[in-house]
């Protein structure tokens, strides 16, 4: 039926194609500019030789392979990758059990039960940034009130150093992110669990299963599409992580909640060697590619409605 | 899973009392940014946990210091929310009816553009920028910014686009209408709930963009309030009482959004993410 439409329109004058295409030419543009050359320029800039003279001559030589031998020789970047890694498996597993437990607690709709859920995606709605500087201070060692509360229920007496040790910051700055990350993941659940046909559950109900076995059985095989796309959003969106890092830690203590979005901050824009960013932002992009054929295999499906081809 | 079988009022009730204390626990930090920002000696030591006398002493503060970035963060996200929508509401149109050869590699493309990470666009942008001297203008921002509601903009209004019936506008067409006019006076009027969200939506990314205002600035001259936030915490990290204040002054826009739009916001995260 498109097909049909389409042909009958085809014998429209060129002109008026071009006037059709002139709607969606400006946005067009626009994406080339702000994702399509920053794309290519990563990689061209990774060749070449930036130094904080740069900025004043507008003289950038190739350089071969120099940036990636000197990236790649440099252990921050193991560390970085692999804390990388670290944050977003744990942050993803935290907000994903989290926020399912919260939506499968949430459609059982009870009293109050919108309201307290609408009410719950303030974190999620603040700009990280704050939401960072709160949690800076409220894991302070000395002065911080997570610190007072569990001296005062007594799990701890001599104060954990949150985001002042190396070997605990960065489960701190996972816990925050999980936070942070719980009511998205929970409002995108509640929405996949409330398209569930009613009937699938009576029937179960009249097969005698029990509410475990009907969540395992049922609800989570209905809601894997959903599933996938929260995981695969929530990859691409912590995988790059930089804001809440940088306020939170710093990247610190000792490197050790340096990822590769801080580590291409730090070498381009502290440093000033773009070229090193560079390469690090690629090495970004790399692994966020690997998810997003993921995730246009999962949305597809959902590409078909449209008129176009 | 729903209760479907004989729900017992005080079932119901425990959950709201399980709800309401799920609810604290997750908004503590909201209500400690609040209560500490109220209190005027939370400068040096530790806050109490009730603001037994409160004062607004910390927010004349944070206003003297951080109050012309909260004007800068308004203009840079209200002109972001312009360029995406005028960007976008013409693109989503065409792309869901006019049946263009390649438009659906567009959507492809638009999806794709949400892998790109911030600070690549920026590590690229600014060198950009420096040769086009737009470094530290509020042009510059507000382009950039834009982008972070764009891809999103073009989705949402894509997907309820595609499900105005081509007639009406053809009616309007017939009637002596140019396509543009047909568009402005009938697709965005009746468009209009996607776009409020789309809107809402661009406003509180850029509001909420750190990465480009880092790094596309290197001078105070265009400075967002995040920006601010981040050299507060910086300079004068004994002065919390003034840091909550502006991180208050700061989260307004978004807790003011979920009172007054709460059915867009639900409507955005939906649509957004599931089209």
């Amino acid at each position: 039926m498109n097909a049909a439409k389409t042909r009958r329109r085809a014998p429209g004058s060129r002109q008026r194609a071009l006037y059709r295409w002139l709607f969606v030419l400006p946005a067009v543009l626009y994406l080339l500019a702000f994702f399509g050359y920053p794309l290519v320029r990563n990689v061209l800039m990774s060749f070449q030789e930036f130094t904080p003279r740069t900025y004043f001559t507008g003289e950038a030589p190739f350089n071969g392979l120099e940036n990636w031998r000197a990236v790649l020789d440099d252990p921050l970047l193991g560390d970085a990758l692999w804390q990388t890694m670290v944050f977003t498996v744990g942050s993803l597993l935290g907000q994903f059990t989290l926020g399912l437990a919260l939506a499968v607690f949430f459609s059982r709709r009870f009293r109050l039960s919108g309201t307290i859920r609408a009410v719950l995606l303030l974190p999620w709605l603040v700009p990280m940034v704050v939401s960072a500087v709160v949690w800076r201070r409220i894991m302070d060692e000395e002065h911080g009130v997570l610190n007072s509360f569990l001296e005062l229920v007594g799990l701890s007496s001599d104060g954990v150093p949150w985001l002042s040790s190396p070997s605990v910051a960065l489960a701190s700055v996972i816990l925050v992110n999980i936070w942070i990350g719980i009511p998205f993941n929970m409002v995108i659940l509640y929405g996949g669990l409330a398209e569930i046909p009613e009937e699938l559950y009576e029937a179960a109900a009249l097969d005698g299963a029990g509410p475990w076995r009907t969540f395992w059985r049922i609800t989570l095989p209905m809601l894997r599409p959903v599933v996938t796309v929260v995981l695969v959003l929530g990859f691409m969106s912590t995988v790059k992580i930089l804001d809440l890092v940088l306020a939170l830690t710093g990247g610190g203590p000792a490197d050790s909640t340096q990822t590769l979005g801080t580590l291409t901050y730090q070498l381009s824009f502290l440093r000033l060697d773009f070229g090193q960013g560079a390469v690090v932002g690629n090495i970004l992009i790399l692994i966020s590619a690997v998810f997003a054929v993921l995730y246009l295999r999962a949305n597809r499906a959902d590409l078909g409605p449209g008129k176009g081809r | 899973m729903r209760q479907r079988t004989g729900s017992s009022r005080a079932a119901r009730w425990g959950s709201t009392t399980v709800a309401l204390l799920v609810l604290a626990v997750m908004l503590f930090p909201v209500y400690w940014m609040v209560s500490t920002a109220l209190q005027p000696h939370s400068s040096i030591a530790s806050a109490e946990l009730l603001p037994t006398s409160p004062s607004l002493d910390n927010f004349r503060t944070a206003l003297e210091s951080q109050g012309g970035s909260l004007v800068t963060s308004l203009v840079v996200a209200l002109g972001a929310v312009v360029v995406c929508l005028a960007l976008a509401a013409p693109a989503a149109y065409g792309l869901a009816q006019f049946g263009l050869r390649g438009g659906r590699t567009i959507v492809f493309g638009t999806l794709i553009t949400q892998m790109v990470p911030g600070i690549v666009v920026a590590n690229a942008l600014y060198s950009a920028y420096a040769e086009l001297g737009l470094v530290n203008s509020y042009l510059g921002l507000i382009l950039a910014d834009a982008s972070l509601g764009l891809p999103f903009a073009i989705v949402l209004l894509r997907a309820f686009m595609v499900s105005i019936p081509s007639e009406v506008v053809e009616a309007a067409l017939v009637d002596g209408a140019n396509r543009f006019t047909a568009f402005v006076r009938i697709v965005l009027p009746m468009s209009r709930n996607a776009l409020i969200t789309s809107g809402l939506f661009a406003f509180l990314f850029a509001w909420a963009d750190f990465v480009f205002a880092l790094t596309l600035n290197t001078t105070d001259d265009v400075r967002p309030v995040t920006l601010g936030l981040y050299q507060f915490i910086g300079a004068h990290v004994s002065d919390w009482g003034a840091v909550m204040a502006t991180a208050v002054l700061s989260a307004i826009p978004a807790a003011i959004l979920l009172v007054v739009a709460q059915k867009y916001i639900a409507a955005g995260i939906a649509g957004g993410s599931l089209k």
